[in-house]
């Protein structure tokens, strides 16, 4: 803004504006210092400094004048940058570490599992006492050891000493400030307190309680024994050594690696694994190739079919347009995630209506078969896009003069002439950056693949979820956090990359052409 | 109704040469209409009948029975009420969200001009293309750690998704609000800055009413789309109890799609119609705002 020295009239501040504008930002503040709180008894320092600038940065543009913009774009910019721009850094992060089921912690945290994993009872060990206790949703053992002292622990807080109420035979059965689980709720928990392995002390070595019953505890001891000076792990019945194999695990000579492992970066091991691990390599290929044969037909499928009906429809001779329009762009109103269960269930091969009906009984494998389900998918993709066509048709229609065309006709032009040479190269120049907007979405439609196929027929070729289906979005999910094969979430990120990639290459070209951007100038 | 005042066109020539020019068009547009509305039908038709499996539901329309529908209100496996209010939740308060976010922005980028106010729009039109999902598996462990700072907005929480939601506001709606905005002459504001209103007041009470129709479609827009999304939310809320309903009916049907088909169709009705509704309602807003990016 111009900042001449014109008369400026005296401001009128609403009090009620003001009342708001600090109620919000005394929000903002809470819960702010909260994450300070927060940051700073974990020890997070580097996210403690992030915070405090961030939240210092908040106060300073709402409470010192001017910096108008600012005040305007602040809370956008703030979400925007944490859920779109840092998350997309963060996956780039990601894809170059070993970030995955078995490697989903730091190395103290894993080397704490492997010897809790590797507990076996200790034959003859003597019996305690033990009550199960819950604070929160956080499960606790009662030790009564046999000099009769009561001590408290959970998984990863060690045993001491409690004072706690005893019953008539020396057994402490309860603690202030925790309730005391009766058989009832030990019926109920019983994963959970199966689960729980509470440490003698802070020397993983030293051995744990555990319960079956949540009344008689036996003490177990890890069958692997961990060196600190070596960062090594001995197996005490055959003497075994496990040593860290610089991939965040804990290997032995012959290759034989203790579960879990913690998260180390991998380099761009990610990437070469996606395309030269047998396994995932030339599924993915297909996947990336299908990718682009999906989006592109779906574009042009759904275009063709919403172009002509636009086309059918643009004659002023045509009654009840209105009517024909809202019945036509019913399924673009019909929740998408919703179109695919329904076409599901008509698809299905044994009892769908499209079987059962149309085709009189026969089972035809519209989902199982790796091209009818392909045909299938780009079928239903065409059920939904093809409204949203036919509506930005007709309006690129409508705003072509009159003029052009009836000069065309005076001309002797015959009507598929003028549409050809007239309508055609104009609606395109006006509806071609909505085509590469629906290529980039549709390249990234998983509700419809997920919904319709989960992208199977799987491969025979892979044992993991890949399937004929499948696009990369889905792949990423599957991977990320789907059943089989555990999560991998290195490799989904590494995955995640690559579309950006690919995405980011075909809008540039696309747009570069169409010179979309100039709208921006 | 201006198509009354088109003489009717059968009295004026024959027959074929009305077909040949206008009568198959009737023809297309029904073929069209009948694509488009069938498996809509076909729902309608399943969830009123008592039937109730994938079986049975093959004959349209030949009962009328509640029963998918009483047994979707009252089935404990599937608390479809608490799903429907869920969506309602997350929908309308991201909805509202987004369009404030969004119409701040876009009141900053129309009205003032600021260093880096053009690499700001060019960035905004380059992360449409980006959507949030793509980094989904970041979002996931990003949400586990805001779990240990902020347990309120963590993994399994309604507010924790709708930030997450907030997060895309901008990349989608500014552009569309930005040149909405623009077509509002500055006049106007500028009138009422001298008779002394500030900013926020010009913003709140004059803008924001001018733009009122591209609010209500940028609202509805991204109600519908955070009602339908389904790879975050399944992602952060594992409790059924807080589910949307995209989640929930998808693990509902997916179960045991067969037995749950009658009693899935009910909950696709009673779950499309607000949706439908409001779409049909303000469709003459949608399209001119769909249009808007490109017919001039």
């Amino acid at each position: 803004m111009t900042t001449t020295p014109t008369f400026r009239p005296p401001r009128r501040r609403g009090l009620s504006g003001l009342i708001v504008k600090i109620v919000l930002l005394g929000l903002v503040d809470a819960f702010g210092v909260q994450a300070l709180l927060t940051l700073f008894f974990l020890e997070e320092w580097l996210l403690f400094g992030i915070a405090l600038v961030v939240l210092a940065a908040i106060n300073y543009i709402y409470l010192a004048p001017g910096a108008l913009p600012a005040k305007y774009l602040t809370p956008g910019l703030f979400f925007l940058a944490i859920f779109q721009v840092f998350v997309v850094i963060f996956t780039g992060y990601i894809a170059f570490t070993n970030y995955s089921d078995g490697h989903n912690s730091d190395k103290d945290d894993a080397i704490l599992s492997i010897v809790q994993v590797a507990q076996k009872r200790v034959p003859d060990s003597p019996q305690y006492q033990v009550s199960v206790l819950r604070q929160g949703s956080e499960f606790f053992l009662l030790v009564t050891d046999p000099d009769g002292q009561a001590q408290l622990g959970t998984n990863d807080d060690p045993l001491h000493e409690v004072d706690a109420e005893t019953d008539f035979t020396g057994k402490a059965t309860s603690v202030d400030g925790y309730d005391t689980l009766q058989l009832g709720d030990v019926v109920a928990n019983q994963d959970a307190i199966l689960a729980l392995s509470v440490p003698f002390s802070d020397d993983p070595n030293a051995g744990s309680v555990r319960t079956a019953d949540g009344v008689n505890g036996y003490v177990f001891r890890s069958s692997l024994t961990y060196d600190e000076k070596a960062d090594s792990f001995t197996d005490t019945a055959n003497g075994t050594v496990y040593t860290d194999n610089g991939y965040g695990s804990y290997e032995s000579d012959s290759g034989k690696q203790l579960t879990p492992g913690w998260r180390v970066n991998v380099g761009i091991d990610n990437f070469v694994k996606a395309f030269t691990n047998d396994q995932v390599g030339p599924p993915l290929l297909r996947v990336i190739l299908w990718t682009f044969i999906f989006a592109i037909l779906s574009v042009l499928t759904t275009f063709a079919l919403g172009l002509f009906l636009a086309l059918v429809f643009n004659d002023p001779r045509v009654r009840f347009k209105k009517i024909y329009r809202i019945l036509i762009i019913l399924p673009y109103a019909f929740p998408a995630f919703l179109s695919g269960l329904v076409f599901a269930g008509l698809l299905n091969p044994e009892f769908g209506f499209v079987n059962q009906v149309i085709f009189g009984g026969v089972q035809i494998p519209w989902l199982s078969d790796p091209w009818l389900a392909k045909v299938s998918v780009l079928m239903l993709n065409l059920w939904l896009g093809y409204p949203y066509m036919f509506l930005i048709c007709t309006g690129a229609l409508q705003s072509i003069p009159d003029e052009l065309t009836e000069a065309a006709r005076v001309d002797g032009a015959s009507p598929w002439r003028v549409v050809r040479s007239i309508k055609l190269p104009l609606l395109l120049v006006s509806v071609a950056p909505l085509l590469i907007a629906s290529f980039a979405f549709n390249f990234n439609n998983f509700n419809v693949i997920y919904m319709l196929t989960k992208g199977w027929p799987r491969f025979s070729d892979t044992t993991l979820d890949i399937g004929a289906t499948d696009i990369m979005i889905t792949l990423v999910y599957k991977v990320a956090f789907g059943g089989g094969g555990g999560r991998d979430y290195g490799l989904a990120s590494a995955f995640s990359i690559l579309i950006f990639i690919i995405v980011a290459t075909v809008s540039a070209i696309a747009f570069k052409r169409t010179r979309a951007l100039e709208d921006v100038y | 109704m201006t198509e009354l005042l088109v003489p009717i066109p059968r009295r004026s020539m024959g027959f074929k040469r009305w077909f040949r020019e206008v009568g198959w068009r009737h023809l297309v547009g029904v073929i069209a209409v009948l694509f488009s509305i069938f498996p809509l039908l076909y729902v309608l038709s399943v969830s009123f009948n008592p039937i109730g499996t994938l079986t049975g539901s093959n004959q349209l329309f030949r009962s009328f029975d509640l029963g998918n529908y009483v047994e979707l209100l009252s089935n404990p496996d599937a608390p479809f009420l608490k799903w429907f209010l869920n969506t309602l939740v997350v929908g309308t308060i991201s909805g509202v969200g987004s369009v404030f976010l969004g119409a701040l922005a876009a009141y900053a980028f129309s009205r003032m001009r600021f260093a880096g106010r053009r690499a700001g729009l060019l960035s905004l039109l380059l992360v449409q293309m980006f959507p949030q999902f793509l980094a989904i598996t970041a979002i996931f462990l990003l949400m586990v750690t805001i779990s240990d700072i902020w347990p309120q907005f963590g993994l399994g929480t309604h507010a924790g998704l709708i930030l997450i939601y907030l997060g895309g506001a901008l990349g989608v709606n500014t552009f569309l609000m930005y040149g909405f905005f623009n077509t509002v002459p500055t006049s106007i504001d500028e009138a009422a800055k001298i008779d002394g209103a500030s900013h926020a007041r010009i913003f709140f009470t004059i803008i924001l009413r001018l733009v009122m129709p591209i609010l209500a479609v940028v609202g509805l827009l991204s109600f519908i789309s955070a009602a339908g999304e389904f790879v975050i939310a399944s992602v952060i809320l594992t409790d059924p109890d807080s589910q949307t309903l995209a989640v929930g009916l998808y693990t509902f049907v997916s179960q045991a799609q067969s037995k749950n088909w009658g009693v899935f169709t009910a909950g696709a009705v009673i779950s499309a119609i607000p949706i439908v509704t409001l779409f049909l309602f303000l469709q003459k807003y949608i399209v001119s705002g769909l249009t808007a990016g490109s017919v001039k």
